[in-house]
């Protein structure tokens, strides 16, 4: 523990970023006050996935379906048995880490590519189960979240500044945790596997557990992303566990670089900006978010903080875990 | 009600997707193979494909057989060129470095999309088929077209093998294919090779779409199914192998066909994707791939 947190220049990075988060709430303006709780919330759904993809180099094409969990885990328990925030929340996380448990068992007996279509399968047949309880789901339409089940320990998570807190406090848990598993011997052993799974297995190490394990973490992540969007933002919906919502985290992730523990927070605040800004002035945002990707990409082709972080060296690797 | 006209339809139907999607996913096949990157905008050039195909064919507009024969070799041309474009000036530059190519592609994805929304409009747009006449079966008639692009996949697809395995060029990209550096070594022009590559995976995508686009409208968000169906394709039929790309382009293509006439739309597909998923837990390879040493 006072290994990973000692004083230096990644620590107190990291501690910085978080005040500034916080203090942030006071200095916004509504319209940004809401945008940043969601870029929060989202980021955590990103920092899961970094934790799969960046540091155990497991590509996975399905974890709308671990968002989904999440969200619908939360939402109908508030919808068909009334059950509040806390209680809420807590099953989201469980249906969502029941099901990364589940799939990723099976999913993990691939590898690559093929690991990449199995996962995009399982994530299909689990958005299209959604379809197939329509009656209860909604759909594509989706439900909005019962308001009076949107509270937590009395507080209402409709109020912006108990919204923004709490999506602070999720965001705040996730960083610390992803920071925690980077400087780690585990997140070591993650980025061992990533690197070369054979040497992995021949120092001793079982690489299957291991990426179950990294799986796992992920999938958590991603359900408390979820459940909170739930409760957060009120609404509950087939579009979040589609397809595009496996790609997103990978593009934020890749944006701001995999493998960097603060990556998924820039590439997640750039890509919503970048939708935000220019959709404010064109009706064809979308060529410019195409042509801003291309360019970034080819000045940082590692993902911001990923190219960063290789220029200063080991300066870089001690700030950027 | 009969088993057998209902069949005979569900077939057919599912034959006319096979041969389709076969095309589409030979041409990711060859990118994913040769140059061993994800094109996530695979689907964008079909859908370009179709969207040319529709510009030349109401440009020309004396025949429909003139317009789709010029349709057929345009606009395969020009998505071809646009594709050997965005190779040279960016994937070259990121040395196709497989994630940043992700990042690179899902952008090329949204500026053609947006391109083309703004310049063809939201609306889908159908194409004459060529000829309009029914062939009689023995239950129903049946559109002649819908066989004729069977037919047409077919021989596009002999085509390929005939050139890869037979031509110089073929034996070219099938040695980068298996080890690039040892190529390089034998003084292939690796570089060319992949640009090569990359534009013709794009002209087999358009010349896909070309042939759908009689039965099937122009839209500019019609690139979403092909793309996923072509990657799930190329994966399920083993990496490298295009035996196995159009042998699995062919089941799932057939499957989806006779599923959905068969069956309830939603569960039937849960259980195909499922089963899919499943193929690829039991062997995976692929079903034709080599077992990575």
């Amino acid at each position: 523990m006072r290994e990973i947190f000692r004083p230096d220049g990644g620590t107190a990075l990291h501690l910085g970023v978080l005040i500034v988060l916080f203090a942030l709430q006071f200095a916004l303006s509504d319209y940004h006050h809401i945008n940043i709780a969601r870029i929060m919330v989202l980021a955590c759904f990103a920092m899961g996935y970094n934790i799969a993809f960046g540091y155990t180099g497991l590509l996975s094409l399905g974890h709308a379906m671990f968002f989904g969990a999440g969200l619908y885990g939360a939402g109908l328990a508030a919808q068909f048995a009334a059950v509040s925030g806390p209680g809420a929340f807590v099953i989201g996380l469980a249906a969502a880490v029941a099901l990364t448990v589940l799939a990723g068992a099976v999913a993990l007996r691939t590898a690559g590519v093929s690991f990449m279509i199995v996962t995009l399968m399982f994530a299909q047949a689990a958005y299209l189960t959604i379809y197939y309880f329509g009656e209860f789901t909604r759909g594509d339409e989706g439900f909005v979240y019962p308001d009076a089940m949107r509270t937590l320990f009395g507080l209402e998570l409709i109020e912006p500044t108990v919204r923004y807190t709490v999506a602070f406090g999720l965001f705040a848990i996730c960083l610390i945790a992803s920071f925690a598993v980077a400087r780690s011997g585990l997140g070591r052993i993650f980025v061992a596997v990533r690197e070369n799974e054979d040497r992995a297995r021949m120092l001793g190490y079982d690489v299957y557990r291991m990426k179950l394990l990294a799986l796992t973490i992920s999938g958590a992540m991603a359900g408390a992303a979820g459940a909170a969007y739930g409760l957060l933002f009120g609404y509950v919906g087939a579009s979040f566990a589609n397809i595009e919502y496996s790609i997103y985290p990978l593009l934020w992730v890749l944006m701001g670089g995999a493998g960097v523990v603060l990556g998924p927070l820039l590439g997640t605040l750039a890509m919503f900006y970048l939708v935000d800004v220019t959709s404010g002035f064109t009706t064809a945002y979308l060529l410019v978010v195409g042509a801003a990707l291309i360019a970034l990409i080819l000045f940082f082709p590692k993902g911001v903080l990923g190219t960063v972080r290789e220029k200063l060296g080991a300066r870089g690797a001690r700030w950027l875990p | 009600m009969d088993f057998g006209p209902y069949f005979l339809l569900a077939s057919l139907e599912g034959a006319v997707g096979a041969a389709v999607l076969a095309v589409t996913a030979l041409g990711l096949s060859l990118v994913f193979g040769v140059m061993r990157i994800v094109n996530v905008a695979h689907g964008e050039f079909f859908m370009l494909g179709a969207v040319i195909a529709w510009w030349v064919a109401s440009l020309i507009g004396i025949h429909p057989a003139i317009g789709f024969l010029a349709a057929l070799i345009v606009s395969p041309l020009i998505v071809g060129a646009l594709a050997a474009v965005a190779e040279r000036t960016v994937l070259t530059r990121l040395n196709y470095d497989p994630e940043a190519t992700i990042v690179a592609t899902i952008g090329m994805l949204y500026v053609i999309q947006q391109a083309v929304l703004m310049t063809y409009g939201p609306d889908a747009r159908p194409v004459q088929p060529p000829f309009d006449f029914r062939i009689q079966l023995p239950w129903f008639g049946y559109s002649a077209y819908k066989l004729f692009v069977i037919a047409a996949a077919c021989l596009l697809l002999l085509g390929v093998w005939w050139g890869l395995t037979r031509t110089r060029i073929g034996l070219m990209m099938r040695a980068t294919q298996f080890d690039r550096e040892t190529a390089r070594a034998f003084a292939i022009p690796v570089d060319k090779v992949y640009g090569g590559v990359f534009a013709f995976g794009a002209m087999l995508a358009a010349l896909g779409a070309v042939l759908v686009v009689p039965v099937q409208q122009a839209h500019y968000l019609m690139g979403h199914d092909p793309l996923l169906l072509s990657f799930i394709v190329v994966i399920i039929g083993g990496l490298g192998s295009l035996r196995g790309t159009v042998l699995a382009a062919v089941i799932i293509g057939m499957s989806d066909g006779v599923i959905s006439v068969f069956f309830s739309p939603t569960l039937a597909k849960i259980i195909a994707t499922l089963v899919v998923a499943f193929v690829l837990v039991w062997r995976p390879q692929g079903l034709f791939g080599e077992r990575p040493a």
